[in-house]
């Protein structure tokens, strides 16, 4: 094994398809036009010594090292900044260039420390690297002139150090922060000898400045000045893996660099095709969790949930389930149990899990967390478009021209993404930001929506309606498209309903809270823009009518012709990192791989066939079924592979009596999370690091997760584990790797045929369609066509939820996320995330916070019809008045104890989004949060006895 | 599943989305969806409050659920 090494071209790559030959040193180089001599000479094996210059961000021309002579020209221009010109004949290395640039480098070592030998970047630093390329022998200036030797170091970021005495200041991290992450953080302050890199004012360090800790700085750094703190304290890696983050659904590829079994530190893989070289704080830095302090090493189980753990060995506790999942099917029958799979396992679990409930369990009561956030994604684009997935590439953004965001907040929840919409958005695309909330997309450093319509929760069907009537009724679809590729009888049909005055932008502005012209003025510039594209996320699905809003998107992007070409389309935001992926491994209750229904009789019959048992040909219980056959007595045992349903779902109460009338509730996780505190055996789970496998992301993309160290938990991969529960129950499952289960995925489904490991390792990844008609992937979807055949309109009435306010709960309640926890912060908890984000808050406009007394920091009670909890004001007009936000991260805050159980009508999908409530100052946490403290506090009691 | 104020009120809502769709029987495609996204026994659970009078039933629910009945009975 050995460090993955990327070349660094220097320059970035040009888009141009005009060709230039050149000649460098002698040899004849063809590249594209544009093409810096600096990357061309590159191409050609010739590394010009340089500093100032990286391929991930734009020719800057300062450090002055990459100067080369130029046939015919005066001078010697910076190669970094200088285009190919055709029949250009280039030297990189003359006795001129060797003087300067040793000039140069006398100038920089003059002021830079010599403790190479206890430096972090010793044998990794660009600088040390260019004084040994130029032949740096001594320095003239010496050692005791003016310097900044004597520079504090920044050590407020939890994960890395601004070290500022090793600074050469040649602006890689500025220009990182701007041109890859797009926040504008930092800059360089004074001038000339004074200049010196800032984060922000002069009072901010990294901490409390504008930085995102997204690592981009890092990575730029040519020398140590910005290092990993991991990286300082143990030392250059020796070997890396490329493997793929387990955070959200971009799925970035990293580079996990190793010493032995250590993981040292994180690199954004600038050949993953989902990123591109590009990290957030989360995957590059937040995975101290895999070796923190509280995680389950040794399986467990106990008698009843009142009493302590007690520590056993991997065979009585496989063992025990098996014999209770066996007694209770007994005692209630076949239906009484099931299973949910996981959407931070990788493919591979999923897959074994919803066979094991199928084949083993012998029902359909599978179901997984997409139910609870993009399960309208599913139902809303099959039933439009044909397939249950986004139509679009990440790449795809950089041909857009307009773009609209609709219940997402990617710079939040899809960071690497974000950056990319950014980078488009300042090259001059158009931004309709749709939200209840002013989110950091709306007004961020050199973007600005051109439409904020910050509509009242609940009203996104009656806004895509209204954005549709618009449409129509002034003329801007795009009938050829619609007459070519859909169906001409429900257009017909769905026009006639859009028409209608109730979907006017007049009707729509006067419920949802946004001036019609704004509506209006939206609507036109989606239509009418170029290509326009739509990014929607959990504010579009999580609502009683999420699959309609759904439809209500697809609709609007078949009314406009903005589908099946780059730039285009309607893309769901995934939430977590294989949500797409365990829905396309059959984790539904009605249907297997693929998205194709139990009840398909000659379908199912092949699965019989290769699995040796009978499959049951009806859709079994969703997870707020199984909820309510729990309480009803005729579900009584649980398998949860990697989801903490009591903190995730809405209506804690209702979770818990759930949990409680269960008889064997299993739950594998690498924490005792909040469900474990009503679990009867307790598996521990294996960390991305710790298995083999595949995660698909929000694009579709099948990426590559790779094992870069021994499972802790005595070695087993969850698969694995999965294995020896379907083993024990008598249904036999004996895979060695997951590439054999991933080729029986291929060989079961027609999406999927394609697939292999060895094809993702040729290609890096592929995106699924992978068959005989696409065999390297489908990037784009519907091109040419519906993959339905026709698009098929359908009629979105717009229906209130029945979730309403009123005097007792007059304001609305929406939840979300925030950059820097995830999900239910089981992770990120356990990492230096906390220093961003300690504790959940409730975010209040100033006038509703006066009317009830608070302030800014107060503590609040937080009342819904469902239960209440207290949290920590945060008085913004972020949010609009008469709506309120809060987070879900923190289960001492349980945001979900608030929440209620309506659902979107096809799918159960919980509205989430949309919770009447009130809110009144408050002395600290409620009874109800303290009874759960100690509750949880009881339930976590561990008796370690010797187990093996 | 003995809440029937939650099924009905489920089955209400699938009902006003095909309501307002091109095909000429509303029901059906109630009924189909029923079929195909509820476990049996809901399904029976919803036939039963049927049985008991259907109280709170939207019209065209109320016929969806008649034919899951019959449907069901013949499988």
């Amino acid at each position: 094994m050995s460090l993955v090494h990327e070349t660094d071209y220097g320059t970035p790559a040009s888009k141009s398809t005009e060709q230039v030959t050149l000649t460098i040193d002698g040899q004849q180089v063809t590249v594209a036009a544009g093409t810096s001599i600096m990357r061309a000479a590159m191409d050609t094996g010739i590394q010009v010594p340089k500093l100032c210059a990286t391929d991930s961000v734009d020719a800057f021309g300062s450090c002055r090292l990459c100067l080369v002579e130029i046939q015919g020209r005066a001078g010697t221009p910076a190669s970094c900044t200088t285009p190919v010109m055709p029949g250009m004949v280039v030297s990189t290395q003359t006795e001129r260039l060797k003087q300067i640039r040793k000039g140069v480098m006398e100038l920089y070592i003059s002021d830079h420390p010599l403790d190479c030998l206890t430096c972090a970047a010793n044998g990794d630093c660009e600088l040390q690297d260019m004084a040994g390329a130029v032949g740096l022998r001594d320095v003239r200036y010496g050692y005791k002139g003016e310097n900044h030797l004597d520079e504090a170091k920044d050590e407020s970021n939890p994960y890395f150090t601004f070290d500022a005495s090793k600074c050469i200041v040649c602006s890689r991290c500025v220009r990182a922060c701007e041109e890859v992450q797009g926040t504008f953080a930092l800059t360089i302050q004074g001038r000339g000898f004074e200049s010196k890199v800032s984060a922000g004012a002069l009072d901010d360090d990294f901490l409390s400045s504008e930085c995102v800790s997204c690592g981009a700085c890092v990575q730029a750094c040519p020398t140590a000045t910005l290092s990993e703190k991991s990286l300082i304290e143990i030392g250059q890696p020796e070997h890396s893996v490329v493997t793929t983050c387990a955070y959200c659904g971009v799925g970035c590829s990293f580079k996990a660099e190793m010493r032995g079994e250590e993981l040292v530190r994180m690199v954004p893989y600038k050949g993953g095709q989902a990123n591109h070289g590009h990290s957030c704080v989360k995957g590059r830095f937040a995975w101290g969790y895999a070796n923190h302090k509280e995680r389950i090493l040794k399986p467990m189980m106990r008698e009843s949930i009142d009493q302590p753990w007690r520590e056993v060995s991997w065979e009585d506790a496989i063992g025990r389930v098996a014999s209770e999942f066996k007694r209770l099917q007994e005692k209630r029958g076949r239906l009484a149990i099931g299973g949910i799979t996981s959407s931070r396992c990788t493919n591979e679990e999923t897959y074994l899990v919803q066979k094991l409930i199928r084949g083993g369990f012998g029902n359909n009561n599978v179901d997984t967390c997409a139910r609870v956030c993009h399960s309208p994604t599913g139902y809303g684009l099959n039933n439009t478009l044909g397939t249950s997935a986004g139509t679009q590439d990440f790449d795809s953004v950089e041909q857009a021209d307009v773009i609209l965001v609709i219940g997402a907040n990617p710079t939040d929840a899809h960071p690497v993404f974000a950056s990319r919409m950014k980078k488009r958005l300042r090259e001059g695309a158009r931004l309709i930001v749709i939200d209840p909330r002013r989110t950091d997309l709306v007004r961020t450093p050199h973007v600005e929506a051109d439409f904020h319509l910050p509509l009242r929760p609940g009203t996104n069907a009656a806004m895509l309606n209204a954005i549709a009537h618009t449409i129509v009724t002034e003329g801007l679809a795009k009938e050829s498209f619609v007459r070519e590729f859909c169906d001409l009888d429900a257009f017909e049909h769905w026009a006639e309903f859009i028409v209608r005055p109730e979907n006017s932008p007049e009707t729509v502005g006067a419920l949802s809270g946004v001036a019609p012209e704004d509506i209006r003025g939206a609507a036109r510039l989606y239509a009418t823009g170029g290509n326009a594209a739509i990014y929607y996320g959990l504010g579009v699905t999580e609502h009683s009518q999420g699959t309609t809003a759904v439809m209500g998107l697809a609709n609007l992007a078949m009314l406009t012709g903005n589908m099946g070409r780059r730039g285009v389309g309607v893309n769901p935001l995934r939430g977590q990192n294989n949500v797409q992926g365990s829905c396309d491994m059959g984790s539904f209750p009605h249907e297997l791989t693929g998205y194709r229904h139990i009840s398909d009789d000659a379908m199912r019959a092949t699965f019989e066939v290769l699995w040796g048992r009978k499959l049951d040909a009806e859709p079994g219980l969703r997870i707020p079924n199984m909820f309510d056959a729990a309480i009803d007595g005729n579900f009584l045992g649980l398998y949860v592979q990697g989801e903490d349903i009591l903190q995730s779902d809405p209506n804690t109460a209702h979770v818990v009596a759930a949990l409680k009338a269960m008889e064997c509730v299993v739950v594998q996780d690498l924490f005792l999370n909040e469900t474990a505190n009503y679990a009867h055996v307790f598996l521990p789970g294996s960390t991305f690091l710790e298995k083999d496998g595949t995660f698909t992301n929000a694009e579709r993309r099948i990426n590559m997760v790779r094992k870069v160290m021994t499972p802790k938990n005595g070695g087993y991969a969850d698969w694995e584990i999965t294995m020896m529960i379907s083993n024990a129950m008598g249904f036999p499952m004996n895979y060695t790797h997951p590439s054999q289960i991933m080729d029986e995925i291929a060989q079961m489904t027609p999406t999927f045929r394609g697939v292999s490991y060895d094809l993702i390792e040729k290609m890096g990844s592929v995106q699924w369609p992978c068959n005989e008609k696409a065999p390297e992937g489908t990037p784009i979807m519907h091109v040419g066509g519906f993959v339905r055949g026709k698009g098929n309109f359908l009629v979105t009435e717009y229906v209130p939820t029945e979730e309403r306010t009123g005097p007792r709960f007059p304001l609305l309640l929406t939840t979300g996320r925030i950059l820097s926890q995830y999900n239910v912060g089981a992770q990120t908890r356990r990492t230096g995330n906390v220093a961003w984000h300690a504790e959940d808050v409730l975010e209040i406009h100033p006038h509703d916070a006066e009317q009830r007394g608070v302030r800014d920091g107060d503590w609040v009670k937080l009342d819904s019809r469902s239960g209440g909890t207290s949290l920590r004001a945060k008085v913004t007009d972020r949010v609009a008045p008469g709506v309120v936000y809060t987070t879900f991260h923190h289960p001492d805050t349980q945001a979900n104890v608030v929440t209620t159980d309506f659902s979107d009508w096809a799918t159960n999908c919980p509205e989430y989004k949309v919770t009447a409530v009130q809110v009144a100052p408050s002395n600290g946490p409620s009874d109800w949060q303290r009874g759960y403290k100690e509750q949880a506090d009881q339930s976590r009691r561990i008796v370690r006895v010797a187990a093996e | 599943m003995s809440d029937d104020t939650k099924l009905v009120s489920m089955a209400n809502q699938i009902g006003t989305f095909f309501m307002p769709q091109r095909q000429p029987d509303p029901a059906a495609a109630i009924a189909n969806h029923l079929r195909k996204f509820w476990d049996p026994r809901m399904r029976a659970a919803i036939v039963a409050h049927l049985d008991k009078g259907g109280a709170g039933l939207d019209t065209a629910v109320r016929e969806a659920v008649q034919r899951l009945k019959e449907a069901d009975a013949h499988r």
